[in-house]
């Protein structure tokens, strides 16, 4: 029996450069390359300046806990296996905010210091955080 | 500037029966709600000339003009924000008749989620306005609104105290009120322990802060203020009505505020145009697609501060003999999940003194809010003739 397969991000030719990087481990964020003003997710425009000129800088996956939830009910069958799983919503150091997997021990809590990575799977990779060191 | 206040009434509202497993088309139930909203205004078909199919999983406005053989269709709109879409469908109707485009328009909402293909977690990565949860966030598992809302819940919780038990009182209300409906899916009482003891689904919610899942139809005719009177049915006002979005639309996750609502924009002009204050609402019909954002949209349209809905709706403020009637028709919580157009066709049936069992002594005026992808937000305010 083959488990069913987890949903796959499809990149567009705006976020072609963050998913190229995440395939090779690292984490980028899309800034204005007139004003510099960081934005996650990609999109076309600054909402500050309107320059379509974007620059990719790389971020460190630093961050604190903004929210979390714990998923008990599999919404989709990929992810039965997994539950219950964890999904932790981060204020990065670089400024913008992400979600992803918690792979620490126990729930995570709000304010506390984490670490974000890239692990790989099937043609993708998935954002993860663990507790990170104060 | 112009303002809208009772420039248009609703004067048709119509329902299927709601369950599950419905034969029917997403697109036949929302005729049959469509026939009965017409019938129920006086009108006939071929009176309607202004349309707004509500969402894009039913009938398009050309297939009404169709089925309907109607001879002059002035307007019609898609209005794409999920569950926010049926009271923003009340201000474009009521501008559209107040500004003589058209006559009566039908607003209409028909779904059949039985189908697999439409269950909870496989609908919102098909919408284009999701794209950016569709890619970011459905691959590492936030699939389904539960698991989306929760972490906006669980800061609300950490930052204001918000409890579990104040949870449990929204749901208790809603079930409290389905028990006094016919036309309500859920027909066993719950207490805040049931709510308490129910299976966890995304922390913090558990199965008792979820929407239903159901099929069914329901619709309303919003006709210009002058054909309200030749109509069969008591003139129920709309005397003020808005819509709101919060900043970063597209996902809770980038939200500056990830509790923040589009309904804080939109509340005080709505209460603006009526002429009214929170005082002078007798009912409401809060969209409640979780516990949850019952409590958050009520701090949001004014009754409370930001923080203070949980201690707001303690001690059955929200159920019937209470100070703020809320979901008497049990709301998506109990009744039925038809994205809150059903929450529109019961204040009308209030402000018309057709509430049943449920009916709220001499209610005159009344709010309805609608809440869509996310934190998309409206409100309108309603008064009887
Ligand atoms: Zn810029």
């Amino acid at each position: 029996m083959t488990l069913p397969t987890k949903p796959i991000p499809q990149a567009t030719p705006l976020s072609r450069s963050y998913w190229e990087a995440a395939a090779e481990g690292r984490l980028v964020i899309q800034h204005c390359a007139a004003c510099g003003k960081a934005r996650h997710y990609p999109r076309l425009l600054c909402d500050a300046c309107y320059s379509d000129a974007v620059e990719w800088k790389p971020a460190t996956g630093a961050g604190r806990v903004h929210s979390w939830t714990v998923a008990h009910h599999a919404f989709h069958p990929g992810f039965a296996g997994e539950l219950p799983y964890t999904l932790v919503t981060v204020d990065l150091d670089a400024g913008v905010r992400a979600l992803g997997q918690w792979k620490s021990v126990g729930t995570p809590f709000i304010g506390q210091l984490v670490q974000g990575r890239f692990i790989p799977r099937d043609d993708t990779a998935d954002l993860i955080f663990e507790s990170g060191q104060d | 500037m112009m303002s809208l206040r009772d420039k248009s009434c609703v004067t048709g509202v119509g329902e299927t029966v709601y369950m599950r497993g419905s034969s029917k088309t997403a697109f036949e139930l929302q005729i049959e709600a469509s026939l009965k909203a017409i019938a129920d205004a006086g009108l006939t078909p071929k009176d309607i000339d202004g349309i707004i199919p509500v969402g894009i999983v039913s009938g398009t406005a050309d297939d009404f003009i169709e089925n309907f053989g109607i001879p002059d269709m002035r307007f019609s709109a898609i209005i794409p924000h999920g569950g926010a879409s049926p009271v923003m469908a009340l201000q474009c109707a009521a501008a559209a008749v107040a500004a003589g485009v058209c006559n009566h328009v039908l607003i209409t909402f028909g779904r059949n989620v039985s189908a697999a293909s439409n269950k909870a977690g496989a609908r919102i990565h098909q919408m284009p306005q999701f794209h950016f949860v569709t890619e970011f966030e459905y691959p590492i598992g936030a699939i389904a609104p539960a698991q989306l809302y929760a972490p906006m819940a669980r800061r609300h919780m950490a930052l204001y105290g918000t409890t579990v038990e104040q949870f449990g009182e929204v749901a208790v209300a809603c079930r409290k009120h389905a028990l006094l409906n016919d036309n309500a899916l859920m027909k066993k009482p719950i207490t805040l322990e049931d709510h308490r003891n129910s299976r966890m689904i995304a922390d913090p919610f558990r199965l008792l802060d979820c929407s239903l899942e159901s099929d069914g139809g329901a619709a309303i005719i919003v006709s210009a203020s002058e054909r309200a009177g030749d109509l069969r049915q008591p003139r129920v006002y709309i005397s003020g009505v808005a819509a709101g979005h919060p900043d970063s639309p597209g996902s809770i996750t980038q939200r500056p505020d990830m509790t923040s609502l589009g309904i804080a924009k939109a509340a005080p002009r709505a209460f603006q145009m009526a002429g009214v204050t929170h005082d002078d609402i007798d009912l409401t019909q809060i969209y409640d697609c979780f516990t949850y954002a019952v409590i958050r949209q009520l701090e949001d349209i004014g009754f409370c501060a930001k923080g203070e809905g949980g201690p707001f709706v303690e001690n059955g403020r929200l159920q019937l003999g209470g100070a703020l009637p809320t979901n008497t028709h049990g709301g998506l919580l109990s009744q039925a999940h038809v994205w809150g157009l059903n929450h529109i066709v019961e204040l009308v049936r209030q402000l018309r003194g057709q509430g049943g069992r449920a009916q709220v002594e001499n209610a005159e005026v009344g709010l309805v809010s609608g809440y869509g992808d996310m934190g998309d937000g409206a409100l309108a305010i309603l008064r009887r003739g």
